[in-house]
């Protein structure tokens, strides 16, 4: 019975072990959740990187550093704050909206709804003047009802008879 | 007798007058920033014989000129300012650090030379190691918001400027110095001027 007693204690504490262990290494920010938020930055050393791919060392350093500040509690919008005060508004994927930056939101879907509208304008200019036609080369019986057309019919032939 | 109707003149029916003018002042300013864009993306570095405007550097802790912990241009006024742009992932800056601190460490006495360590798109931490590394003693700040590279229009890492005391500059070194001796020489100059 005490043999027993003691096995399961040991299973136990084995038990326990290896469970903080597991959840020590879980509780530190991953490298998904270091990407999750380097991926929305962009390495301003070489241009058009995003953080989370690029290969050099400064990136590397800003992922760390990303990694520190997620450990110390930062929420993600803390930690682009922090990046947009050190190293400026370039290094964010979406650029922020203000001033000249509306323009990168504003003028493609413009220019978009312009081209639609002139498009669309288009094909109705090009499908008016066919419609036109059609309607000018109709006979002009063609809105008269059936009586009135027999009506006819039957005078024509009273005349020739 | 054959009977032919006057067929209607049918209106010019397209784009009116105003969409077309809106569409073309949009044309014309896209155009317009793409060119202003392109033109400073070329346009290289600030020049030799430029005025640089004043600019301040918040300095890194335990870094200070004067008692100050930001320093501005204006503060350097009558000295012969050398700005060197630096990072810690920066191997070729590692070059030169040895000997930008000697030549420092030479001219600091006379007190008409000021050198200026700006820290460029770097993290903290490594930064500090980089400057306890090659004990840089002389004022060092980080680029906060790179606007000091920008006004600079640095194309990397290591770059010095060298500016007389009027404020006008001087000489460019793209890359690391060789030698101090090379540093020295182009100080020697300007104060000789």
């Amino acid at each position: 019975m005490k043999r027993i007693l003691t096995i399961t204690i040991f299973t136990l504490f084995l038990a326990l072990a290896f469970a903080s262990v597991a959840f020590a290494q879980q509780s530190g920010p991953t490298d998904d959740d270091v990407n999750a938020i380097a991926k929305q930055l962009f390495c301003p050393v070489c241009e058009n990187t995003p953080l989370d791919v690029c290969p050099t060392q400064a990136c590397a350093q800003w992922r760390a550093l990303i990694k520190e500040k997620l450990a110390a509690g930062w929420s993600e919008q803390q930690i682009k704050d922090y990046f947009v005060t050190q190293y400026g508004a370039r290094v964010l994927s979406e650029p922020p909206r203000t001033g000249l930056n509306w323009l990168v939101y504003i003028v493609p879907p413009v220019v978009f709804i312009i081209g639609a509208v002139i498009l669309y304008r288009g094909l109705v200019s090009m499908r008016k003047p066919a419609a036109m036609t059609v309607a000018e080369s109709a006979p002009a019986t063609k809105n008269e009802s059936a009586e009135d057309y027999m009506k006819r019919v039957e005078e024509e032939l009273k005349k020739r008879n | 007798m054959t009977q032919t109707n006057p067929t209607p003149a049918s209106p010019r029916r397209g784009v009116p007058a105003w969409v077309q003018v809106i569409v073309w002042a949009i044309l014309f300013g896209l155009l317009a920033l793409v060119a202003f864009g392109l033109r400073n993306a070329q346009q290289g570095t600030v020049q030799v014989g430029d005025t640089i405007p004043g600019f301040s550097l918040t300095l890194f802790d335990g870094y200070q000129y004067q008692d100050k912990s930001t320093v501005s241009l204006a503060d350097f006024k009558g000295k012969v300012v050398v700005i060197n742009f630096w990072a810690s992932w920066c191997k070729p800056c590692e070059e030169e650090a040895a000997e930008l601190e000697a030549v420092w460490r030479a001219n600091q006495a006379n007190g008409n030379v000021i050198f200026l360590g700006v820290d460029y798109t770097d993290t903290e931490p490594e930064a500090r190691g980089y400057l306890t590394k090659f004990d840089i003693s002389y004022p060092n700040g980080p680029d906060l918001g790179t606007r000091i590279s920008q006004m600079f229009r640095i194309k990397g890492v290591p770059e010095t400027y060298f500016i007389d005391e009027n404020g006008v500059l001087k000489y460019i070194q793209i890359g690391p110095f060789a030698s101090s001796a090379e540093i020295q020489r182009v100080i020697d100059q300007l104060l000789n001027d």
